[in-house]
């Protein structure tokens, strides 16, 4: 049985108080076994009374080199690693990877499949939201949420498990396309979706926007300023909460983005509910994205037919030698990247997710690092709890939307 | 490169005398690592450079000199432009300054660094490991780190397996 250890502050001693030390102040270990740290992560609070003194988070709970095993891989395989980082927002990974190697090799995609990455990234970035919605909502012991949220989070998940099979772990995206084409219930599973989704955001907000437990939760709770923002690498609705109006959707168009009619809602409050009904503003303009995109689904091939970084189908497999070759070279092989370094970035859910790729010349990449935007939002959390009450710690750390996976990698 | 990014890049370059590198449209500058605290305060206050949008690092193992690269990857939302910068360190005693003081989010992220990479950072405020336990052995993302594995434990051999399995230290 292993001996119980006392903790001692000699490690912490320059980021807690002066009155910590002499035991004014109580030290308080919250997670990383908390159902509201929303995964594995550990605060050590510096209380005074029930007031935040100082805040410490501890991460690495969920620490799986996922770096590490991609830079062992070849680029085709590792992209099944970027599914299992932020779990929340799989086709949000995918996509930011693919673009990432696309821009490596220099890969042009088929129209058809930007506009079905679209779609799908859109209804992540809804089902992502979502399980924030409803786990706030259950921070602040609105039980119903969660159902609500989850029974509409299901409906996507059906839609990513009928166009790749599963339905988190998508992998749906590939370097030059998408897997394969969507089948042709997809359309029809959209549409029901688009039809009911509106009512039931209405339905959200009946709930909580205007619900006065709520609002005493939420407004002036957790200020954030933008020029703390900036400074700490806040980016994502959190950043647009505090009043800048920055989305790489917006700024530096991909995929497509520019022939959208969309809108990036931005408010200057900075506090928990504003970053709230930043999100609740975006589930709309996701829709909104979704039904453009699919209205003018364009026709045509959804994979490059360049076949040094793309796979041939398997029908060309059975007639053609350069076919046979070109599978086998890629499978076994990979395709060589150039020896030189690039660095992507697309809009996720929580914000700029971005890729560092160095190549070596080889298949494999000499240097794959994440840019994860939880990271650096949970970076700032110290920063906006000081001076609120342990209570409000919930609310904010929800409000910061957080994902463990995503943050440890 | 893009134009309205031309004359920053000079006068970096004429400065620092900084080494430019392009690649798919990305513009890569190398300073030396005791210049990179300055160089990173002008990109910020003169050139809005407001986001630290990465920092990084890449190890060249074998390679002894220059070993690492680290990586500055900054965002100006104000003129929506994008630049790099990279200091290169030598393999038998790589540090750097601590850029903590110019970008809040660099505090993590160069414990990351020092974690992952076992780059010293000079001056930083809080120098502990991020996510690795804090008694860990080695710096994983180094070139010369093993990628690693647990040996699977059967009933026939689970306690001769637990004998030499390394546990994290009570």
């Amino acid at each position: 049985m292993a001996q119980i250890e006392e903790v001692s502050l000699d490690k912490f001693k320059h980021l807690v108080s002066e009155r910590a030390l002499t035991g004014e102040t109580m030290l308080l270990n919250m997670g990383p076994q908390h159902p509201s740290t929303h995964g594995v992560l550990r605060l050590l609070l510096e209380l005074d009374g029930e007031v935040i003194v100082n805040c410490i988070p501890d991460i690495g709970f969920l620490h799986t080199g996922v770096e590490k095993n991609m830079e062992a891989k070849t680029y085709q395989k590792a992209e099944v690693m970027t599914d299992r980082l932020d779990y929340m927002n799989t086709m949000g990974n995918n996509l930011a990877y693919v673009m990432a190697v696309e821009k490596l090799v220099d890969l042009d995609v088929p129209a058809r499949a930007q506009a079905l990455r679209v779609i799908l990234t859109e209804l992540q970035r809804i089902a992502s939201h979502l399980v924030w919605l409803g786990t706030s909502g259950l921070d602040l012991a609105a039980m119903s949420m969660f159902l609500y949220c989850f029974r509409e989070r299901e409906q996507i998940l059906d839609i990513l498990e009928l166009v790749s099979g599963q339905r988190m772990m998508t992998t749906y995206f590939r370097p030059g396309g998408v897997w394969r084409d969507v089948p042709v219930e997809f359309e029809k599973a959209v549409r029901d979706f688009i039809k009911i989704f509106p009512k039931r955001i209405d339905e959200y907000e009946t709930l909580l926007t205007k619900n006065p437990l709520f609002i005493d939760r939420m407004v002036d709770i957790g200020y954030l300023s933008k020029e703390t923002a900036l400074s700490y690498g806040v980016t994502g609705p959190t950043l647009r909460a505090s009043g800048v109006d920055w989305d790489l959707r917006k700024a530096r168009p991909y995929c497509g983005y520019e022939q959208y009619d969309f809108h990036v809602p931005v408010l200057a409050e900075g506090d928990t509910y504003a970053r709230y009904l930043v999100r609740i503003e975006e589930l709309r303009e996701s829709l909104k994205i979704v039904e453009q995109a699919l209205n003018k689904l364009p026709l045509g091939p959804v994979r490059s037919d360049n076949r040094k970084f793309v796979p041939p189908p398997r029908s060309e497999i059975g007639v053609s030698m350069e076919a046979l070759i070109h599978h086998f070279k890629l499978w076994t092989e990979g395709f060589p990247a150039p020896k030189a370094s690039i660095y992507s970035a697309v809009e996720s859910p929580r914000g700029e997710l971005g890729l560092f790729i160095e190549g070596d010349g080889g298949p494999k990449p000499l240097r794959m690092h994440l840019r994860t935007p939880s990271f650096d939002n949970l970076g700032v959390l110290p920063e906006i709890v000081k001076g609120h009450l342990v209570a409000d710690l919930d609310a904010i750390l929800a409000s910061i939307d957080i994902v463990l996976g995503d943050i440890d990698r | 490169m893009d134009k309205k990014l031309e004359p920053i890049v000079k006068i970096i370059q004429e400065k620092f005398g900084a080494g430019l590198e392009e690649f798919r449209d990305e513009v890569h500058l190398s300073v030396k690592a005791g210049q990179i605290v300055e160089a990173l305060t002008i990109m910020r206050d003169e050139f809005h450079f407001e986001l630290l949008s990465a920092l990084t690092a890449v190890d060249y193992w074998p390679q002894a000199n220059p070993r690492f690269h680290v990586i500055y990857q900054l965002t100006s939302l104000e003129k929506n432009l994008s630049a790099q910068i990279r200091v290169s360190l030598n393999g038998s005693s790589p540090k750097v300054g601590t850029v903590a003081g110019v970008y809040a989010s660099a505090n993590w992220r160069e414990r990351e660094l020092l974690d992952m990479f076992g780059i010293e950072i000079e001056g930083h405020p809080d120098p502990r490991r991020i996510l690795m336990p804090e008694d860990h052995e080695g710096h994983p993302l180094r070139k010369d780190y093993p990628l690693g594995y647990e040996e699977p434990q059967f009933t026939f051999n689970f306690d001769e397996i637990d004998l030499r399995k390394p546990y994290a230290k009570e």
